[in-house]
C-alpha cells in the first residue's frame, strides 16, 4: 500500500535535515504504528507524505500503491487515496463543516472521473457517520472546527475520514489532547474503517491510543529513522521503560 | 515657518481654492426647476462655493484623489456588457424604478404604486407640495457637514438633475429597487434620493447597477422612531467609471437602518457613509465587500454618531484586492457624552492577493461618554497557508480551496443582511467575482 524508501527531508528555510534515511512498508489491511520521543521526526513524515510546503525532499521515494506521492500536488495526493489526520486540524472561519465536507468529497470524486454525490446521499451519509461519532447537526452546521474543543476537532478528523473512503489513513498524534472517552470514541471510529483494503499509520507518543487501536507492527522512530521495529509489545516495552533502553540498545 | 506664516499660506491655499471652484463652477447652470427645489439648489451651491470643492491636500481626501469625481469634464469609459451572468436582483419580486445615464425611465420601470408607500420624482418634485421631501432635501446633507465638510454631497444637492422621493407609512410587501444603466461613454449622472419612514415603517431599499461613465448619488434617509430600512446595493462590474455615493442616515428611537454594499471593480468608487443615532435604543449597521482586480480604486469613507444612550452600531468592511488595486478605509465612531450604553463595533479587513494590492486604512474612536463598550480592527494579510494546506490535503485543488477561502473572508460583511434570500444574491455574485478572477 505505502512503501518508503531511504526518505531523507530537510526544512526548505534551513539547512536542517528532520528525516535522514526513511524506509517503512504499511500492507493493506495493517495498521502500524510509529512512536518516539519527541523530535524524532514523526509529524514530518506525516506531513511530508501529505504534501505540506515548507520541506525539502533531498533523497528517496514514498509510494502509494506503485504512483510517487512526492511528485504529486496534496489535492493529488488526497485523489489517490491519502488521509492525513491532523495533530493540530485548522479552524476556518466563514466555511460551514458541511460545506466543506461535501466540497471536498465532490472534489475527490471529480479527480477519479466519478460522478459528484448527489445531496440527498451526501446528508444521509453524513447523518449517519456524524451520529456513530457524536457529531449533532450543530457541529456539522457550525465554521470548520471553530470553537470546537479538542476531542471534537478530532472526531471531526475522523468524520471527514469516514466521508472521503481513503485508502491509507495516517493518524497524527490524534490522541494529544484527548480524555479517556473521548480517545475511546476515536478510536472506535479508526476501528469501524479497517478494512483489508486499507492501511494505518498511527503517530502516537503513548501506549495508551495503541490499547484501543490495536497495531499489527510498531516501529521506533529517532532522530529522523526508524531505529526498531516489531509486534504490539514493543509499544508495551516503551511504556515500561521509556525510549532510554531502546536508544542504548541500538546504539551498542 | 513661524505659526503667523503657516496660518497665512493656509488661508491663501483656501482662497485659492474657492476661487478655483467658482472659477469650475462658473459656466454651470442648475438643473431647470422651481420652487422650493429650486431654492435648495441655489442655496447648496452658494454653500459649496463658500467651501470649495475638495483637493488632494484635505485631509479627508489624503487617500483618494477627488479630482476625477470633481472635475469639470468627465473621464470616458467604456460600457460593461455583462453576459455571464443576469442582473442582480433580478429573481426578487420587486417595485423596479430604472435610471438610465441617471435619467428615469418611466417605460423600463413599474408603475410608482404600492401599498404603504408614496413615490414621486425629483425631477418634477419641484412645483409640488411635497411637504416631508421639502423639509428633508439637503437638510440632512447640511447636518453630514459637521465636524467633517463633505463638498462633493453639497455638489450633488444642487446639480442632481433626477432621484427619487420615497415617504414609507406602512411595511410595503416588496422591495424598492432602483436600477442604474448605462448607455453612454460620458455621461455625468447627478442623482439625488429622499426617503422618510414614518413611526414603525419598514422597507427595503435595492439599488444594483453601474449608473453611469461618472456618478454621483446621495441618498438622505430620515428612519423614524421604531422604523426599519433595509438598503442592499451592489455597484456593478463596469472598470473604467468612477463615482461617489453618499448615505446620510438619521435614526430616531429603537429605529433601525441596516446597509450593506457590494463594490466590484471600478477605476475610482468612494462611498460615504454618514449616520446619527439620535434615539434611545436605536441600531445602525453599515457593511461593504469590495473586491478589485488591477486599476482599482475604492474607498469606503464611513462617520457614525451615537447621540443618544442604549444604541448599537457595526461597521464591517471586507476588501478582496488583486494585482495593484487599492482600497482605503476610513471609518469613524463619536460617541457623545449623552450616548451611555453605546455599543460600537468596527472591523476593516483586506487581502492582499499579490504583491502591489494596497489597503490603507484609518480607524478612529473619539468617545465623550464614561460607560460605553466600543471595539474596532483593521488588519491586512495574504491568505493563510495553513488554512490552504487543510483544505488541498481534503482533495480541492489549489484555485477552488483559495475560492473557498476568499468567500469566506467575504462572508462576515455578508451576513450584515438581514434577508437570506438577499444574502444568498449576493453570495452568488461574489462567488461569480471570485471564480472569474483567480488569485
Amino acid at each position: 500500500m505505502l512503501e518508503i524508501k531511504n526518505l531523507h527531508v530537510k526544512l526548505e528555510e534551513e539547512d536542517k535535515a528532520i528525516l535522514k534515511g526513511v524506509d517503512l512498508t504499511v500492507e493493506a489491511g495493517k495498521v502500524h504504528a510509529i512512536m518516539g520521543p519527541n523530535g524524532s521526526g514523526k509529524s514530518t513524515l506525516a506531513y511530508v507524505l501529505a504534501g505540506r510546503e515548507g520541506y525539502e525532499v533531498t533523497d528517496g521515494s514514498a509510494k502509494l500503491e506503485g504512483a510517487e506521492l512526492l511528485d504529486m500536488e496534496p489535492e493529488e495526493r488526497a485523489a489517490a487515496g491519502m488521509f492525513l489526520a491532523f495533530q493540530y486540524p485548522v479552524e476556518i472561519p466563514g466555511v460551514g463543516n458541511m460545506t466543506f465536507l461535501r466540497t471536498a468529497v465532490n472534489a475527490q470524486r471529480k479527480a477519479r472521473g466519478e460522478d459528484e454525490m448527489s445531496s440527498g446521499d451526501f446528508l444521509k451519509a453524513i447523518r449517519a457517520k456524524a451520529k456513530d461519532l457524536k457529531i449533532d447537526a450543530e457541529m456539522l452546521k457550525r465554521p470548520v472546527n471553530v470553537g470546537f474543543s479538542g476531542g471534537e476537532k478530532k472526531r471531526n478528523e475522523i468524520l471527514q475520514m469516514a466521508m472521503l473512503e481513503p485508502r491509507m489513513c495516517i493518524l497524527d498524534e490524534t490522541d494529544s489532547g484527548l480524555d479517556v472517552d473521548a480517545m475511546k470514541l476515536v478510536a472506535d471510529g479508526v476501528n469501524a474503517l479497517r478494512s483489508t483494503g486499507r492501511g494505518f499509520l498511527v503517530i502516537t507518543h503513548y501506549q495508551r491510543l495503541l490499547d484501543h487501536i490495536k497495531p499489527d507492527v510498531v516501529h521506533i522512530m529517532s532522530e529522523g529513522r526508524i531505529i526498531k521495529s516489531g509486534g504490539p509489545e514493543l509499544a508495551l516495552e516503551v511504556e515500561q521503560n521509556g525510549y532510554a533502553d531502546i536508544l542504548a540498545e541500538v546504539q551498542a | 515657518m513661524s505659526a503667523q506664516a503657516r496660518a497665512g499660506t493656509r488661508a491663501a491655499r483656501f482662497q485659492a481654492k474657492l476661487a478655483a471652484t467658482e472659477a469650475q463652477l462658473a459656466g454651470l447652470e442648475l438643473p431647470a426647476s422651481s420652487g422650493w427645489l429650486r431654492r435648495a439648489r441655489e442655496n447648496a451651491l452658494l454653500r459649496l462655493k463658500a467651501m470649495g470643492l475638495p483637493e488632494k491636500r484635505d485631509e479627508y481626501w489624503r487617500y483618494t484623489d477627488p479630482a476625477r469625481l470633481s472635475g469639470a469634464t468627465v473621464t470616458p469609459a467604456k460600457v460593461f456588457q455583462i453576459t455571464d451572468e443576469s442582473a442582480v436582483f433580478d429573481g426578487i419580486d420587486r417595485l423596479k424604478l430604472v435610471f438610465v445615464d441617471g435619467v428615469f425611465d418611466a417605460q423600463a420601470s413599474d408603475v410608482l404604486a404600492l401599498e404603504g408607500i408614496e413615490i414621486s420624482r425629483l425631477a418634477d418634485a419641484g412645483q409640488r407640495d411635497i411637504h416631508w421631501a421639502q423639509d428633508l432635501y439637503g437638510a440632512i446633507e447640511t447636518e453630514g457637514q459637521s465636524p467633517v465638510a463633505r463638498p462633493m454631497a453639497v455638489r450633488n444637492t444642487a446639480l442632481a438633475s433626477d432621484g427619487v422621493l420615497i415617504r414609507v407609512t406602512g411595511k410595503p410587501s416588496k422591495p424598492v429597487s432602483i436600477v442604474y444603466r448605462r448607455k453612454s461613454e460620458t455621461a455625468d449622472a447627478v442623482l439625488h434620493h429622499v426617503i422618510r419612514l414614518e413611526p414603525g415603517a419598514e422597507m427595503t431599499l435595492l439599488e444594483n447597477g453601474p449608473v453611469a461613465a461618472r456618478f454621483s448619488i446621495d441618498l438622505e434617509a430620515c428612519i423614524a422612531d421604531g422604523a426599519t430600512l433595509h438598503h442592499v446595493r451592489a455597484q456593478g462590474r463596469d472598470h473604467e467609471r468612477s463615482g461617489i455615493t453618499h448615505l446620510f442616515a438619521r435614526l430616531g428611537e429603537k429605529s433601525v437602518f441596516k446597509s450593506f454594499t457590494m463594490s466590484a471593480n471600478g477605476a475610482v468608487l468612494r462611498n460615504e457613509a454618514v449616520i446619527w443615532l439620535n434615539g434611545k435604543g436605536g441600531s445602525a449597521h453599515v457593511a461593504g465587500a469590495a473586491m478589485g482586480d488591477g486599476a482599482f480604486h475604492h474607498d469606503d469613507t464611513v462617520f457614525i454618531t451615537h447621540a443618544a444612550p442604549d444604541c448599537e452600531s457595526r461597521q464591517v468592511f471586507k476588501k478582496v484586492l488583486h494585482n495593484g488595486a487599492v482600497s482605503v478605509f476610513q471609518g469613524k465612531i463619536l460617541v457623545k457624552q449623552i450616548a451611555q450604553l453605546t455599543d460600537g463595533y468596527q472591523i476593516s479587513q483586506a487581502l492582499l492577493l499579490g504583491d502591489n494590492s494596497q489597503f490603507l486604512a484609518k480607524p478612529e474612536l473619539e468617545i465623550y461618554a464614561d460607560d460605553v463598550k466600543c471595539s474596532h480592527g483593521s488588519t491586512s494579510g495574504e491568505l493563510d497557508p495553513d488554512q490552504l494546506f487543510y483544505l488541498r490535503s481534503r482533495g480541492m485543488p489549489e484555485a477552488e480551496a483559495q475560492g473557498l477561502l476568499v468567500l469566506a473572508f467575504l462572508a462576515e460583511a455578508v451576513d450584515e443582511i438581514a434577508s437570506e434570500e438577499l444574502a444568498e444574491e449576493i453570495r452568488v455574485r461574489l462567488a461569480g467575482w471570485v471564480n472569474r478572477h483567480k488569485a
